[in-house]
């Protein structure tokens, strides 16, 4: 069992001045994810360093997941906290630390001693020749490489002695709300929810934009959406999503406009109305799960055309990715299951069979010049009964 | 106005027979297999209920085993009488247009190496005696075929059928789902050679989680579920009491002034055809007279899709099904709108009104307003 996480975290030691902000909100953070798992923990600053300490029982598996959901944590170290005992008794237990931690004993290893009190009777690297020589006996089949060995086995010796040797990965990034909030458009599609997990890992705070149109897309479909947003909210927070019917405005486009260009002249509204919410709650940029040439409303001539619309900033991380690479992260943070349920969204409802895949932006104004009549008055309208669902993971 | 046309799909529970459940759950709650009074009293709630279904089916009470609803009912037969009888012969024979409930079990069947010969349907999706005729052979042991198809409504010649297999092939089992036909017809297994009949508990205003399988004494058939050996061992598992009771009640109810029951459902499906039939591009898949059922109607509108005037209706309060399933990245395309060869541009264009004892005319009458409102806006913007 062990006694404490120590939380490792890269980025945020590099941050001068501002060092403590960041290392606040991951502990706050730490808080939150914690307080769903049953158990009681208290995580503490102490020189540089992040720990969370355990009381009485706790599930080992559970602690990991909740952690690693934590953005700005690099690495989550299992740490055994014994009292200075003396020397045998420390010997004893890192060889039991061990035992139980690896069943394979076939691995090299170093002892990497610290002490940060340094009235214990022995120097650092005393307690790594005798502990070294101690982990040899106990299991020959183990073997000593100081420059590039598999088991790097710590001990620190404070006013209680740390002994920790595994870490597992975390998440890596940011802690959230470090760096402020930005608007997703969140549609049920597999790229938009990676999109977001993405930015939001950077420390930004979400919020998202959902278009649906009924009766052409349905109730579900809209639930789909909720419940992806609530997949991410499990690593972003709280999201709060705002959901504009959009049925009008498509309907009025695909009357006035070339059918060809309906899609593109469609999502350059939608980045309008997106905007107007972001800039409402002090969003300072947009999230598309956009990916350059993965469909005709992505080339970079479409992109550059609903680029157009926009003032704020786009973020785009799925940018350059492939597919595959975009699948493999929904897998990760269980979007793709939900993605990939069949409920049709607004996109595709009218799409033409050869869409505009070159759209050139002074013939895009032409056509939009035929929405001159009415299409203010759909957008004020879209805006005043969008519905805001608040989604919590 | 709400106007729930999707009685094919459930119904709602009647007031009887959730009085009688409420009773059950509260108050005569035993486990039928205790020895003790509460036992006795809700094993006599069972035979009470047995007891009022074979007297709509003119059948026995011990023939009457108790499922968790249609698709058990199904699976139970088709699944039961295989195993029982394999030894006699590994054909079986079904048709093209079975709910998935029948369709799947056969499946199951041809994966465990039985042989599934799938009977057609003519344009109105009706089987006929023929082409059973055709394909029965010595090693024949099961036809399962539906009374009345759940999408369209035909009503398939049953009797005929029955009492050909009884006089020319009497080792053949003949299993019927009517599970959208009880309630909507007189069926009498004896006279028609139903070996064994799948009914619904909740497509007969009685409650989800029930239904029954009648079992004509001295079939042969093996369980699929095992455990305590209640019912015979057929069908082990702790009998769901209140579901059965209200089971019981619903069927009761739902035969008594029968024919006045059919006739209002073919008045009202008469009137909702007659009006929708001259509306532009709108056209009714199977029969319009009585060959269909009274209580559904499948429509083909051209040139808008089925989920869309769904949902445009549900934004009216008029509740649909569609004919098939079907979206833009998931085609299932369903079997019996194939099987009567709906031309491929209307597969997606299809939606099934069904109506229930407790639907009015003003209800028709609003969903055909509705119809006539929306189907010139939808057939405007349309997918290229």
């Amino acid at each position: 069992m062990y006694q404490a996480f120590l939380i490792k975290y890269a980025e945020i030691a590099i941050k001068g001045k501002n060092r403590y902000l960041f290392e606040d909100a991951l502990v706050k953070n730490i808080n939150i994810n914690l307080k769903q798992v049953e158990g009681t923990f208290h995580v503490r600053k102490e020189s540089g360093r992040v720990y969370v300490e355990t009381e009485g029982e706790y599930d080992f598996d559970e602690v990991i997941e909740a952690l690693s959901r934590v953005f700005g944590i690099v690495g989550i170290c299992p740490v055994i906290m014994i009292e200075d005992t003396g020397f045998e008794d420390l010997a004893q237990k890192v060889i039991d630390h061990i035992n139980e931690a690896y069943t394979d004993k076939n691995f090299t290893f170093k002892v990497d001693a610290r002490r940060a009190r340094k009235n214990y009777p022995m120097t650092s690297m005393e307690i790594n020749a005798a502990i070294g020589e101690r982990i040899l006996e106990a299991f020959p089949e183990t073997k000593v490489d100081v420059h590039h060995p598999q088991v790097m086995i710590h001990i620190e010796v404070r006013p209680l002695i740390n002994i920790y040797s595994t870490e597992i990965p975390g998440p890596g990034g940011m802690p959230l709300g470090t760096a402020g909030k930005a608007m997703l458009l969140l549609s049920g599609g597999i790229d938009s929810p990676v999109a977001g997990y993405m930015i939001a890992k950077r420390g930004v705070q979400l919020e998202a934009t959902y278009f649906h149109a009924p009766p052409y897309t349905s109730e579900r479909a809209k639930q789909k959406v909720v419940d992806l947003a609530k997949k991410v909210a499990r690593y972003a927070g709280p999201i709060k999503l705002n959901v504009v019917n959009f049925t009008d405005i498509q309907l009025y486009i695909y009357e006035q406009c070339p059918h060809e260009e309906l899609t593109i002249i469609m999502r350059r509204y939608m980045m309008k109305i997106a905007e107007h919410f972001a800039k409402e709650s002090g969003c300072l940029g947009l999230i598309t799960g956009e990916s350059i040439g993965q469909v005709a409303s992505q080339t970079m001539q479409s992109l550059n055309v609903t680029n157009e619309v926009c003032e704020l900033p786009v973020y785009r991380p799925l940018i350059a990715f492939d597919k595959n690479d975009i699948v493999s992260i929904s897998e990760k943070i269980d979007t793709y299951e939900t993605s990939i349920l069949p409920y049709e969204d607004c996109c595709t409802i009218f799409v033409a069979k050869h869409p505009v895949t070159k759209p050139n932006l002074e013939f895009i104004k032409k056509s939009e010049e035929k929405l001159a009549e009415r299409i203010d008055a759909l957008y004020q309208e879209a805006i005043d009964t969008t519905e805001v669902i608040i989604c919590k993971p | 106005m709400e106007c729930y046309l999707d009685n094919s799909a459930t119904t709602v529970c009647s007031p009887a027979a959730t009085e009688k459940m409420v009773e059950l759950l509260t108050k005569e709650y035993g486990n039928p297999s205790s020895m003790h009074q509460k036992g006795m009293d809700a094993e006599n709630e069972m035979r009470k209920a047995a007891e009022k279904i074979a007297a709509t089916l003119k059948v026995q009470p011990k023939e009457i085993i108790f499922t968790s609803g249609g698709t058990e009912s199904n699976n139970l037969a088709i699944l039961g009488i295989a195993k029982a009888y394999k030894r006699s012969g590994m054909h079986v024979i079904t048709t093209q247009i079975e709910h998935p409930s029948v369709a799947n079990p056969f499946h199951v069947l041809e994966e465990r190496g039985f042989e599934v010969t799938y009977l057609p349907v003519d344009e109105l999706g009706h089987v006929s005696l023929q082409s059973l005729k055709e394909v029965v052979r010595e090693d024949t042991i099961l036809v399962s075929m539906m009374y009345v198809n759940n999408e369209i409504g035909a009503i398939e010649p049953i009797s005929e059928i029955g009492n050909w297999l009884k006089k020319e092939h009497p080792n053949i089992v003949f299993h019927v789902d009517a599970i959208q036909a009880y309630g909507k017809l007189l069926i009498r297994p004896k006279k028609e050679g139903i070996d064994l009949l799948s009914v619904s508990g909740h497509k007969i205003h009685g409650p989800k989680g029930s239904g029954f399988l009648y079992i004509k004494d001295k079939i042969k058939i093996k369980p699929i579920i095992f455990g305590g050996g209640q019912q015979n061992a057929l069908r082990s598992g702790t009998e769901n009491v209140p579901a059965i009771a209200g089971l019981g009640v619903a069927a009761e109810e739902i035969y008594q002034n029968h024919e006045e029951k059919v006739e209002h459902l073919y008045a009202l499906r008469d009137r909702f055809i007659q009006a929708i039939s001259s509306m532009d591009g709108v056209s009714v898949n199977g029969a319009t007279n009585h060959t269909n059922a009274c209580h559904i109607v499948s429509v083909s509108v051209e040139g808008v899709r089925a989920e869309v005037l769904l949902h445009a209706l549900e934004d009216r309060g008029v509740y649909v099904s569609a004919g098939s399933a079907c979206s833009s990245n998931k085609p299932a395309v369903s079997s019996t709108l194939k099987a009567i060869g709906l031309k491929e541009n209307l597969l997606d264009s299809t939606v099934r009104f069904s109506f229930s004892i407790y639907t009015t005319e003003e209800e028709i009458d609003y969903a055909v307003e509705q119809m006539k409102q929306l189907i010139p806006m939808l057939q405007k913007y349309t997918r290229h």
